[in-house]
């Protein structure tokens, strides 16, 4: 009986997984199609994804975007570890709920309202629209991330650590650098990491402040899906699967091993 | 005092992170509440706020809005309880979350023209439709179809908070209810549900606010018979250039998602949106 309901169970389960894989299976199947539409398929072929690497237009979109990512990662890591280790810094509580609540405001607010917000802004201050606004929009919307997945690791770290250090006559530099960095990585690089995620997968705030003469990879597929169905987007969609595959392997890597590494300081502790 | 002067010099690292506050958190709300009160010709007026109370078009638009976004929260909310408790009991609930994670990782945009593919005319939904002796039916470009996709793309979403408030549930309370004679549905609706409630309220939370402003899955999947808040400010904002309007939906917008959560209680957070995080 138990054993019955159990296969009910997983029946439900696969259902869900099936729903949540099938477009995305279905996108890639029909990127091998000859045909011209997503209806029936006509036989393997590789012309699409030859389309796609001679489409020299989509790959300097493609670079763009991950030199985006790149740039506003790695920016957005490096204010928002520092702002983290201000925050730990803070001593009155209503300051650090304060700092914290402003942080959050980002995370919470629609895609849309971040946009037009920032719209306004870059037009106020006379910033043009382009690579420029969406690297800073994407710094900006990275940073709270950042800050919450380094804050746990900072204050995790004991401040007995930091007095030793101090101690044995270590600067403020020297403290930052060779103490609290190392210990806090793990959660530097997942911030890394998800503002990664986050800047590769963003459309809506990109839509709104990039202006005439500058896409992102998003922003363009959503042009050219407006248009229809065009399997050059297809081989597309294929290898970007490819690459979050990759990025979830990595990311899944680095947190075993953060994980790992934890269970290794605390065994020595022990 | 050697402590302290550490302190001190360290808030010098702050300067950054406060500049990146007072720039990009609080100068852009306000601007936008500032915009809120100027009309198409530059001229201050609280016209804006005027024109959407008491036109029926705004007001009926942002009763659909809400409406739709309660329609997908509940189907996400319906479909995401069962996996999430289902994947508790399995026998590596961190693989299969991992699995349900994945697609997030995957472009929105993408996940939506796939289903321009799917449900259209001569799709793969209408094959099947045809097969089962249905016929073929028009999919794509209705509200059903928009329900179906934003669903699709927020489940994960809310899968993650319920799946992590339900693996916090201590099983000696489901015991003690068991032994205590209470039934399967007596368990679940008096001692599980109440306990992971507050998975529930961030997955609400977490579905809700973005449902309200998916513009861009209106005019893919929607076909615009759907207009939602997000779909009117961007329509102001990049097409009419009615910038004071948009604003004006915006605090609308903004107004809503306090209110959300409000309801919900305390902070929302949306790193529960990209998964992986916990």
């Amino acid at each position: 009986m138990t054993q019955r309901r159990f296969k009910w169970r997983n029946l439900y389960l696969w259902l869900v997984f099936i729903v949540l894989y099938a477009p995305i299976i279905f996108l890639v199947v029909y990127s091998f199609s000859k045909g011209d539409t997503m209806t029936n398929f006509h036989g393997f072929t590789w012309a699409h994804y030859q389309d796609l690497f001679a489409d020299s237009r989509l790959i300097a979109i493609f670079l763009d975007t991950l030199l985006i990512a790149l740039l506003s990662s790695l920016l957005a890591t490096t204010i928002g570890t520092l702002g983290a280790l201000g925050i730990n810094n803070t001593t009155r509580p209503v300051t650090k709920n304060t700092i914290l609540a402003l942080n959050n405001i980002l995370m919470v607010s629609p895609d849309v309202i971040i946009g037009a917000s920032f719209l306004i802004f870059f037009t106020a201050l006379k910033i043009p629209l382009g690579f420029g606004s969406v690297l800073l929009s994407h710094i900006a919307f990275s940073i709270p991330i950042v800050v919450l997945m380094v804050l746990p690791k900072i204050q995790e770290m004991s401040t007995s650590l930091l007095d030793a250090a101090a101690d044995l006559g270590a600067n403020n530099w020297q403290l930052l650098s060779q103490v609290i960095v190392p210990y806090i990585m793990p959660g530097i690089f997942s911030g890394f990491f998800m503002a990664l995620t986050y800047s590769l997968d963003d459309f809506a705030v990109t839509f709104f402040v990039t202006g005439n003469g500058f896409t992102t990879l998003s922003v363009e597929i959503y042009s050219r899906a407006r248009q229809g169905i065009n399997l050059e987007i297809n081989a597309l969609s294929g290898l970007m699967f490819l690459m979050a595959l990759v990025l979830v392997i990595g990311y899944y890597f680095i947190n075993q091993y953060s994980s790992r590494h934890r269970s290794n300081v605390r065994g020595r502790r022990k | 005092m050697q402590r302290k002067q550490r302190l001190s010099r360290n808030t010098a690292y702050f300067v950054p992170y406060t500049l990146w506050i007072l720039l990009f958190v609080i100068a852009p709300v306000l601007l936008l509440i500032y915009q809120s009160f100027f009309n198409i010709d530059g001229q201050f007026t609280l016209g804006n706020y005027q024109t959407y109370f008491s036109s029926s078009t705004y007001l009926m638009m942002t009763v659909n809005s809400v409406w739709y976004a309660f329609l997908i929260t509940l189907a996400t909310l319906l479909i995401s309880y069962p996996t999430a408790y289902l994947l508790n009991e399995t026998k590596h609930p961190q693989l299969w979350l991992l699995l349900i994670i994945m697609p997030t990782w995957i472009n929105l945009l993408l996940k939506a023209y796939a289903f321009i593919g799917i449900f259209s005319q001569a799709g793969i939904a209408n094959q099947f439709l045809s097969f089962m002796g249905i016929g073929p039916k028009q999919l794509l470009f209705t509200k059903f179809s928009f329900i179906f996709v934003a669903a699709y793309i927020q489940i994960p979403f809310m899968v993650l908070p319920i799946y992590n408030s339900i693996s916090e549930l201590k099983p000696s309370y489901i015991n003690a209810s068991r032994d205590l004679g209470a039934t399967n549905w007596q368990t679940f609706s008096r001692v599980i549900f109440p306990l992971t409630l507050p998975g529930v309220k961030a997955g609400i939370q977490a579905v809700f606010i973005p449902s309200l402003s998916l513009f861009m899955l209106t005019r893919l999947i929607g076909g615009n018979k759907v207009i939602t808040l997000g779909t009117a400010i961007e329509e102001h904002f990049l097409t009419t250039m009615n910038w004071g309007m948009g604003s004006t939906i915006g605090v609308v917008l903004i107004v809503a998602m306090v209110i959300i959560m409000w309801l919900t209680g305390g902070s929302g957070k949306r790193h529960t949106r990209k998964g992986l995080t916990k």
